[in-house]
């Protein structure tokens, strides 16, 4: 049966998804840590540098460098290159134009990187510089950056829907769970509901425990045709299924929904399955209350059910509903634009049965959504992908 | 002042290149309606900025306008979610329009508000020195700041033991100190500052000297040297008597440094050959003022430059109407600092030549002339 008009990704897999541990703060640039992550990448494959002919990369702390720079710089010589510039909508976008490419056969193995190194002033300048609408009409607002931005978000979504802050904090309060799990995760101690809920506030309603740590880290997958994967012995996930849209809704005042909302029926019915067949679901986290967005916009529960979806599921690993088991960027901590990678290669991991001490058991379906660019009032961008594990 | 679409009349904000409703690039600032509603606000606690650092918590909020487009905009303590609010550009401390959102009707003691008056220099509760108090204008705007609120007004006076006509109005009154200023004089600018430099919130340099011709019709420089002496010589004595305290106590707690006040003729934008040495001399304090508010703008000091055309004083008594009220020029200072202004046109002379020099400075030259 095909539900949708887009050709479908026939045979178009993802393999090695890989991270390179996080830290707070390092000394190193970007380039070492995108450096680490193909290094690992190609390690992880048993390929050798020179096999990979497309690369994807993703970065806000390169300084003047792009893709382009990176080649000479890491030693790629590649037929197909794309630098991508949407925050936490990069990986979903760089995995499109991916598949897309090998599918063609524009290019055999394109590697899809995200890394950003976070030195001790790298937040503040990028919050400082990170769009002309926000230089002109955000920042000299209080400089509260993205925390107020989502503030007013927030503040808005909850009082429209009668949302409290325990119910965005179960979010929070279950991912932290599913991080003492994870021995990558930067936060390493229980976060309880009272903790949540009695933090210092930042920017009401936004309170410490909603916010991500900045920090230093990379992420990376490969993605190729199934009979290159097999050719290489690589357990890989078939890529069933993925939405885009950018700048949806502009005549909403204020953002209630994201782009998803526009576009969810396709994603399902590309991917031939409906939002109860999911074994893990990898949410974009930058807040919480953007990831009750999500549940909403994703299908999970109609728009205004967010909180009453996460009153009555249990998201933790071995939950009835497994999401963000890393422990997701609230969690683990936001490396930059590597933060639009970690649900998605986890969510890999997770379906090629490699999640380890955070696995799902027996996933096999697996979402990943990813939402960035705040350029003025409203997250711009939006995208989510369904794949599926070996065996499904 | 917004961006307007002159294809298809859409308001758009932020500032931009192309019309998001049509792509028409034809988008030219016009005066746009001001009102909005509050849809919803926030308290920056922890913000990255070292200047909002110091001033957290600050209210923000999103304000949909009735004529469009949303807006980020610093909120008046008595704007309320969901309620209207009146919205206008302020200059802020780095002389930058930013948007303001206030309450609709009024509210009590509305100028008082902490973040507006961040916006502004108003004078209530600030300390001020009037460098002359000697001339009509001087006393009036002793008056006027008086009368709005200042807490301690100095008033230079030249030789105060010589009487002058209005002493009465400045000398035992509550409030008002006189203290001996000749701003033409350097030890003198300087002594007073060693006094009372760092009590000066905002200075308003009045300091006039007004003498007729131009060129061909005065014999040699004396004149023309007395000018330069009293009106440019002079801002240079009081800049750098008191700027550089000025600049340091911009952020100086509640009792902050505010702003610096300049009177200058609106012919200093365009030659008057009646009055041309004048003319030239202030010329030459505008041009001064700009490299002045430079100066000063990294202490979050403002520079205000109040135009005016003749004034009703005895130097321009062969002028014919209309003229200034030199009560108009102290209203004005008073209004543009409660503003946080940066330029003002005071009278109809004043508005007219800004007006002529926009549409046409080759004309108004010409015409000048006459």
């Amino acid at each position: 049966m095909r539900n949708s008009l887009r050709t479908p990704y026939d045979g178009i897999v993802m393999a090695a998804p890989v991270t390179i541990p996080y830290a707070r703060y390092s000394i190193e640039s970007a380039q070492w840590w995108i450096g680490r992550a193909l290094s690992a990448l190609v390690a992880r494959a048993g390929i050798k540098a020179s096999d990979i002919d497309g690369l994807c990369v993703s970065s806000f702390t390169m300084g003047t460098d792009s893709g382009i720079g990176l080649t000479q710089h890491l030693g790629l010589c590649v037929r197909w290159l794309d630098t991508i510039p949407l925050g936490g909508a990069s990986a979903i976008a760089a995995l499109r134009k991916a598949a897309r490419a090998v599918q063609a056969h524009d290019a055999d193995i394109v590697a899809c990187v995200a890394g950003d190194t976070n030195h001790v002033d790298s937040f503040r300048l990028t919050l400082e510089n990170f769009s002309r609408f926000n230089q002109d009409a955000v920042y000299p607002y209080g400089a509260g950056g993205a925390n107020a931005s989502f503030a007013l978000i927030a503040r808005n979504y909850m009082r429209t829907y009668g949302v409290t802050r325990e119910d965005v904090g179960r979010i929070a309060v279950t991912q932290r769970a599913n991080a003492l799990r994870n021995p990558h995760a930067l936060m390493k101690t229980p976060l309880t509901i009272e903790q949540y809920l009695a933090a210092r506030p930042i920017s009401d309603p936004i309170h410490l425990f909603d916010c991500v740590m900045p920090c230093a880290g990379a992420e990376a997958f490969l993605v190729m045709r199934d009979d290159t994967a097999a050719s290489l012995g690589l357990p890989a996930a078939r890529l069933l299924s993925t939405i885009e849209r950018h700048n949806a809704f502009a005549d909403d005042p204020m953002q209630l929904r994201g782009g998803w909302a526009m576009d969810v029926g396709e994603l399902y019915a590309m991917a031939g399955v409906k939002p109860d067949d999911l074994d893990t679901v990898q949410t974009y986290d930058d807040y919480p209350v953007i990831t009750m967005m999500q549940f909403e916009d994703l299908g999970f529960c109609n728009k205004g059910e967010g909180a009453a979806f996460v009153r009555q599921h249990d998201l933790t690993i071995d939950g009835d509903f497994p999401h963000n088991t890393s422990g997701g960027q609230l969690s683990v901590g936001q490396a930059g634009a590597a933060g639009a990678y970690l649900g998605l290669v986890e969510g890999l991991r997770q379906v090629l049965g490699e999640a380890g001490p955070t696995q799902v058991k027996g996933a096999k379906l697996g979402l990943a959504s990813g939402f960035g660019m705040i350029n003025y009032d409203r997250g711009l961008a939006s995208g989510a992908v369904i794949f599926a594990g070996p065996g499904r | 002042m917004l961006q307007r679409c002159e294809a298809c009349g859409a308001f758009a904000y932020p500032a931009r290149e192309a019309c998001p409703a049509c792509l028409s690039a034809g988008l030219a600032f016009v005066d746009a309606p001001r009102r909005g509603a509050l849809l919803a606000e926030t308290t920056a606690r922890v913000p990255s900025d070292v200047y909002f650092r110091e001033r957290a918590p600050w209210r923000i909020g999103l304000v949909k306008m009735d004529c469009g487009p949303t807006m980020v905009a610093h909120l008046h303590a008595d704007c309320v979610e969901g309620a209207p609010v009146l919205m206008s550009f302020q200059l802020d401390k780095s002389g930058q329009a930013v948007a303001f959102a206030r309450p609709e009707g009024e509210t009590p003691n509305m100028a008082d508000d902490r973040q507006w008056r961040e916006m502004t220099a108003d004078p209530k509760f600030r300390r001020v020195l009037v460098t002359n108090g000697r001339s009509v204008i001087g006393q009036e705007a002793v008056a006027a700041l008086k009368a709005a609120g200042a807490k301690t007004v100095f008033v230079g006076v030249a030789e105060p033991w010589r009487p002058f006509g209005g002493e009465q109005l400045l000398r035992g009154q509550q409030g008002i100190e006189v203290v001996t200023l000749d701003a033409s004089d350097e030890k003198s600018a300087t002594d007073l500052a060693a006094d009372i430099g760092g009590k000066v919130d905002i200075l308003v340099n009045t300091t006039e000297y007004v003498r007729p011709g131009g060129l061909l019709d005065r014999r040699g420089t004396s004149t023309a040297r007395d000018e330069i002496d009293q009106a440019y010589l002079g801002f240079i004595n009081l800049a750098q008597a008191f700027g550089p305290a000025m600049r340091m106590r911009g952020a100086d707690g509640t009792n902050s440094s505010a702003a610096w006040v300049n009177i200058l003729s609106v012919y200093a934008l365009a030659n008057w050959p009646a009055f041309g040495a004048y003319s030239a001399s202030q010329a030459a304090c505008l041009s001064l003022s700009h490299c002045l508010r430079a100066e000063l703008r990294p202490g979050g000091v403002k520079v205000m430059n109040l135009f005016t055309g003749p004034v009703d004083t005895e130097w321009f008594q062969t002028v014919p109407p209309p003229k200034v009220a030199p009560r108009a020029v102290a209203q004005a200072i008073v209004s543009g600092l409660r503003g946080g202004l940066e330029e003002m046109y005071v009278g109809d002379v004043a508005e007219e030549i800004r007006q002529r020099l926009a549409a046409n400075p080759k004309a108004l030259e010409r015409e000048l002339d006459k």
